[in-house]
């Protein structure tokens, strides 16, 4: 199974253009059936090259069979392949949510949400940087009409500002990648990781320019500080469904950042060694803050939601900017967590708005749920997951993260600022969920349509997640080690990528 | 040549930062396309700007580097894409939210706010 690495892209591109041809696309019901069967077999696949990674070490992909430097190739490694398992496990539940009913809201929900997961399981395994670039923009235009699913006032504003100041973010990408490529004459990871030591004087001054205007990009799809504001509203205002498949957006920005600082302008770039940790230190530090600013003034549990997904990227960019490899293992380990955790969130806060009628998710009294039992449970366990609370694999996330700092400088600022962020969500969520399950008025009103089926499943399959991570949290955790290692090892993710260049 | 070149870049790219400031939708997609004419003109020189070198070998004695117009033009293609669909995203949000105002809201004027005191005076 040599061509396994290319599969997370390839199922999802051929599942959405057969979507789109006439037999499957006039009927909603086969589409879903499609959709099913297409996330199944990605899941599958994925799975499978996991596995094999593990197993066997890093796959090189030579798209069309040229040889990198200079073809595209698509880089298989523990990093990557464990993320777009996690995007296909997403993928899969979120799409069991979908076929429920949510997916009717508007035309080629199932062909676009098929599209936005080749995006992103592209960029997670491409290996040359402007690739990352088409990719983005694949998963990027499928996510600005995802967005726009099922219409609405507030969502076409909230997209309008997210389109907008995506292509701004594009335009930047591209003129960082023209300068890096104009100064390291390469735009494949590992071959700009090996030439960028050899960059002095003038030359290094404009790779920096460059690889900061990248950070900026990255930064911008991470939710970065001075970036972030986009995120709330968007998260807050997109469908369910589409807002769930978003919980792994942010990562993808995050990815990138640690694949970029920690590969390419790693210990080991000459003049540019990590010249990302200045800036991202201090950005990572007030995005927790300003995300637990935004926790506490949330007014409904979507905005709650989107707040802690603020949150939890500020922990991941902290771990980014740490830059050990117990940092970035800790940061594996919680991205998988709170990907999951907090689509579960999204999920939940759906069937909870659908059941308070004119309320919807806002923190009012208003009446009572109809499956009150159910979403109490479910509410719990993603609240306990995303405060950090133990027995649930926030907490050992959180743990990881505050083990993995180095000086007490570090300790002095991620401990306090971390703690505190989830000591807002604890308060936050008891408070929600004190006044969404017990102060209520008037009796349920039996239009209210319970959680269907497979609704539940989806949920249920993302929460059951977090547990799973805690019981399974040793292998796992090493598993994360050994990426975390073979990212910051420059011989293992640059050097073997290149059968041809001399050490 | 290069410094005529580099001004025109950086000519349109102050242009399009500044129209994509603006508060209308229909300034802020022309400040996009200007944007990304910039970027190709920049992609475009990132191979080094030469005379009379062909990118294909053996058309000429000195040859340019072909990566660069490979670049540019994936990117022209996705930047056609992405303005199209501001466009087409700009006259929806005209018609959802009734005014071209990138917030949806249009800012209250100062003119009518003084004029109201005024008329109360």
């Amino acid at each position: 199974m040599q061509h396994l690495s290319i599969f997370p892209i390839l199922i999802p591109l051929l599942f959405g253009a057969i979507m789109l041809l006439p037999p499957i696309s006039r009927d909603i019901n086969s589409q879903r059936i499609t959709s099913i069967i297409g996330t199944l077999f990605l899941l599958i696949s994925s799975a499978v090259l996991l596995y094999k990674i593990n197993a066997e070490g890093v796959q090189l992909y030579a798209l069309g069979g040229w040889q990198a430097p200079f073809g595209i190739a698509l880089v298989a490694d523990k990093v990557s392949s464990l993320l777009v398992l996690l995007t296909a496990f997403l993928a899969f539940c979120v799409m069991l949510y979908a076929v429920a009913g949510q997916d009717k809201g508007g035309a080629y929900f199932h062909p676009l949400f098929m599209f936005q997961i080749m995006g992103i399981n592209g960029a997670f395994l491409t290996g040359d940087i402007f690739n990352l670039f088409v990719f983005f923009e694949v998963l990027l235009i499928a996510s600005y009409a995802l967005l726009i699913h099922a219409g609405g006032k507030q969502k076409t504003q909230a997209a309008l500002h997210y389109v907008i100041l995506n292509l701004v973010g594009s335009s930047l990408f591209l003129f960082g990648l023209g300068i890096l490529y104009g100064t390291l004459g390469t735009l494949n990871m590992a071959d700009m990781a090996i030439k960028v030591g050899q960059l002095q004087g003038e030359t290094a001054t404009l790779a920096k320019t460059g690889a900061l205007l990248l950070l900026v990009v990255f930064g911008l799809k991470a939710a970065m500080l001075p970036m972030h504001f986009w995120l709330p509203k968007t998260y807050a205002s997109a469908s369910a469904p589409v807002a769930a498949l978003f919980a792994i957006m942010t990562k993808v920005g995050i990815y990138s950042i640690f694949r970029v600082y920690t590969v390419v302008f790693g210990d080991d770039a000459g003049e540019l060694a990590n010249i990302a940790t200045p800036w991202l230190w201090p950005l990572a530090l007030l995005t927790i803050a300003i995300g637990t600013i935004g926790v506490f003034a949330s007014p409904g549990i979507k905005t709650l939601s989107a707040n802690l997904v603020i949150v939890s990227s500020g922990s991941l960019l902290a771990c980014a900017a740490i830059n050990s490899e117990a940092a970035t293992s800790a940061a594996l380990y919680y991205m998988v967590h709170s990907t999951l955790a907090s689509a579960g969130l999204f999920l939940l806060a759906d069937v909870m708005s659908r059941q308070r009628g004119k309320a919807e998710d806002r923190f009012v009294r208003s009446r009572p749920f109809v499956q009150p039992r159910l979403l109490g449970f479910g509410f719990s366990i993603a609240a306990l997951a995303l405060v950090g609370m133990p027995p649930l694999s926030g907490f050992v996330g959180k743990i990881m993260i505050l083990q993995a700092t180095q000086s007490s400088a570090q300790t002095m600022w991620v401990w306090p600022l971390i703690l505190i962020g989830s000591l807002a969500a604890l308060i936050t969520f008891s408070r929600a969920g004190t006044t969404l399950f017990w102060r209520h008025n008037g009796s349920a009103v039996a239009e209210a349509e319970p959680a269907k089926t497979p609704e539940i499943i989806g949920i249920a399959l993302l929460l059951l997640a977090t547990p799973v991570l805690v019981l399974f949290g040793g292998d796992i955790s090493e598993f994360t080690q050994q990426a975390a290692e073979h990212l910051h090892d420059i011989q293992g993710s640059a050097y073997a990528l290149l059968p041809g260049v001399a050490q | 040549m290069e410094g005529l070149y580099a001004f025109c870049v950086g000519l349109l790219t102050a242009c399009g930062i500044f129209l994509a400031l603006r508060g209308r939708t229909f300034s802020v997609v022309i400040g996009l396309t200007l944007l990304s004419y910039a970027v190709n003109l920049f992609l475009f020189a990132s191979g080094r700007l030469k005379l009379n070198a062909a990118a294909v070998l053996g058309e000429s004695e000195q040859y340019s580097d072909p990566l660069p117009q490979a670049l540019v033009l994936t990117a022209i293609v996705i930047g056609f894409a992405m303005t199209a669909f501001a466009v087409i995203l700009a006259m929806r949000a005209r018609a959802d939210l009734g005014n071209d105002h990138v917030d949806g809201t249009l800012p209250a004027r100062p003119g009518d706010a003084s004029k109201k005191s005024g008329g109360s005076q």
